[in-house]
């Protein structure tokens, strides 16, 4: 049904992110699923003059995902929801609120990924 | 001089919702501002575990009171589409009338809150006192004043007879008289251009590089409006989206209040060609595949990412609300400040906590 | 200047923007979601409501025929009332009048019996066991607010 797709790896979400934002496209949000037990689906939303343009990007849950907010300022307020909802950690968070931006900080839970305990601080 | 952090919020006269700032001022002047958030929310995007799609309606609807029925038509468009469910045109027109109707009583709500920012409190009570004509007009028509309830999957659930349309158009009239007389006062008035005119600038490049959404993007002189994708029946209706090219509040809050008379106007178009028929579609069987939404909310780009798996229970529900992505462009805005000006210059993106947290 | 004397002028011959209220009460509007009520007389206890209902508020019990509601939970959606399949669901133009103590909504009303099940139960044990209330018309079926 989302047309525009481009699949991006750990590796290339920085650069392809900095030539969409040079092409002149505004960060509309980004968006987390859980695909199974072990990944999760990162979507990148952008917009120019009306039009979508998504990245999507598989990302394990135990390993840390590269931070576009030193790119995008734009991106500091959902890296940070992610991580509360989702648990996982992002790579040169410019300013890491350490999953208690929504969340209070003695919660152990992880809500969107069936109620994961957080075993490590 | 050394750095003094002043607490804003999270309750304070401005804010009708709590967020709090730590704002980092040097003598009078803001350097940076830091947000915390997180005082209302309440997880409603895990919701949809345990509640099955029709009754999504009823909980995106009080992700904010203030646009509910804008987020229940963003979210029914969502399933349609992935259920190909094709919504009767006297639906589609309806959805436009109460969705106008909504965006006219939360800006002059955001009028007056704002004219109460910088301390004009009778003008406050006057745009206040003209909204109550709105907020009787969706009571009388959908059953309630705020959350109306109106939109389910496949269309409207409730119609408007002839005699309530007359009654509609004849209170516009009188809602646009008295948003008109407050013309002069709110876009004139030399103190409030005083307050308002060059405070918390938002230049063009900097809107779209933060990302600011709906009138504080139009504000800055990008004239985008999720309008123009011709979602429900905006594709049959005439507006132009509403631009100032300042990127101050008082830019911003020209838009909001040239949009008040354009919503009204859009209210007559849908009235004057709302075609005859059925509003709503039965709707069976369940939803399946992924779906990216966009509507224009009274605060700006409201965009739902919707994933469903062919049961009941949606798999992820993903609601970006505009007020969300203006947080950074406000904190660009406040650095710089006059600490005096910070109320006010928070007041003008609009800001709804509820939606950001949700 | 002149602008506002004409409007201080004005205000001393407009009238009021607000009511007197509690003395004067605005009629309500007629399609108003108010109160919600239920006609226990109509009700086949069939859980609809409680199953479509996104607060999930009405608890129905079939075996001792009782439609439980909590009124503080309850969104005054009406999706209830539009999903009921006998009508016996409806809002009052009125919300409920403020009050010191919660009133919970209770209602008591007689479920039907699943007809196999009466036939095979009354052919089993005689005429004892039919519900009583069936027999006696116009005494239990009427609802009770407890």
């Amino acid at each position: 049904m989302i047309e525009n797709i481009t699949e991006v790896t750990q590796a290339t979400v920085a650069s392809e992110v900095l030539r969409l934002k040079n092409a002149g496209y505004r960060l509309v949000t980004m968006t987390c699923t859980e695909i199974d037990e072990n990944d999760l689906d990162i979507l990148y939303h952008f917009d120019k003059d009306l039009e979508l343009v998504h990245l999507r990007m598989r990302q394990p849950k135990d390993r840390p995902v590269p931070s576009i907010s030193g790119i995008l300022f734009a991106a500091l307020l959902v890296e940070n929801e992610l991580r509360d909802q989702f648990g996982v950690s992002f790579d040169g968070l410019i300013l890491d609120f350490n999953r208690t931006l929504y969340l209070d900080a003695e919660v152990t839970e992880v809500p969107l990924v069936s109620n994961v305990k957080i075993t490590k601080q | 001089m050394a750095r003094t952090i002043i607490p804003f919020g999270p309750q304070h006269p401005v804010l009708p919702e709590p967020v709090h700032l730590k704002l980092v001022v040097e003598d009078e002047i803001v350097k940076e501002a830091v947000p915390a958030l997180g005082y209302v929310h309440r997880g409603l995007e895990k919701l949809v575990q345990i509640r099955d799609y029709h009754q999504m309606i009823q909980i995106v609807e009080r992700v904010c009171g203030i646009c509910s029925c804008i987020h229940a038509k963003a979210y029914c468009q969502g399933i349609e589409t992935l259920m190909g469910v094709e919504v009767p045109d006297r639906g589609r027109f309806l959805r436009v009338i109460w969705g106008e109707l909504h965006r006219v009583h939360s800006h002059l709500l955001w009028l007056g809150l704002f004219a109460d920012a910088f301390g004009f409190e009778s003008v406050f009570q006057q745009f206040w006192k003209v909204r109550e004509k709105i907020m009787d007009m969706m009571e009388a028509t959908a059953g309630n004043r705020v959350i109306i309830s109106v939109n389910v999957v496949g269309g409207t659930r409730y119609d408007l007879s002839p005699e309530q349309l007359r009654w509609i158009l004849e209170g516009l009239v009188e809602v646009e008289q008295g948003v008109k007389a407050l013309q002069k006062t709110m876009l004139e008035d030399y103190t409030v251009k005083a307050r308002t005119v060059g405070v918390g600038v938002l230049t063009r490049e900097q809107a779209l590089e933060l990302g600011a959404a709906g009138p504080t993007l139009r504000g800055s002189g990008v004239a985008q409006d999720m309008r123009q994708l011709g979602y429900s029946a905006y594709s049959d209706l005439d507006f132009e989206p509403v631009v100032e090219t300042g990127g101050d509040s008082y830019s911003r809050s020209t838009v909001r209040f040239r949009e008040v008379l354009q919503s009204i106007d859009l209210v007559r178009q849908a009235i004057a060609r709302l075609p005859e028929g059925d509003t709503r579609v039965p709707v069976k069987g369940n939803p399946e595949g992924e779906v990216v939404v966009r509507v224009e909310q009274p605060r700006g780009e409201l965009l739902y990412y919707i994933k469903a798996n062919g049961t009941k229970f949606l798999d992820r529900c993903r609601i970006r609300t505009p007020t969300f992505a203006n947080v950074p462009p406000l904190l660009a805005m406040v650095g710089g400040l006059e600490l005096a000006d910070v109320p006010v210059v928070v007041l003008s993106i609009d800001p709804c906590i509820s939606c950001t947290e949700r | 200047m002149l602008f506002m004397t004409q409007n201080i002028l004005k205000n001393f011959v407009r009238p009021k923007a607000t009511r007197a209220y509690p003395f004067v009460v605005r009629e309500p509007f007629e399609n108003f979601r108010g109160e919600l009520v239920n006609d226990m007389d109509k009700c086949i206890f069939c859980s609809m409501c409680a199953k479509k209902c996104p607060s999930q508020c009405i608890t129905v019990d079939r075996t001792t025929g009782t439609w439980d509601c909590d009124p503080y939970a309850c969104v005054y959606c009406s999706v209830c009332v539009d999903s009921c399949p006998v009508n016996s669901l409806s809002m009052k133009n009125q919300h409920r009048k403020p009050a010191v103590v919660k009133e919970p909504l209770l209602l008591k009303g007689t479920p039907p019996q699943p007809k196999k099940k009466t036939g095979a139960r009354a052919k089993a044990s005689g005429s004892e066991t039919p519900p009583a209330d069936r027999t006696a018309p116009g005494g239990d079926d009427t609802p009770k607010a407890e």
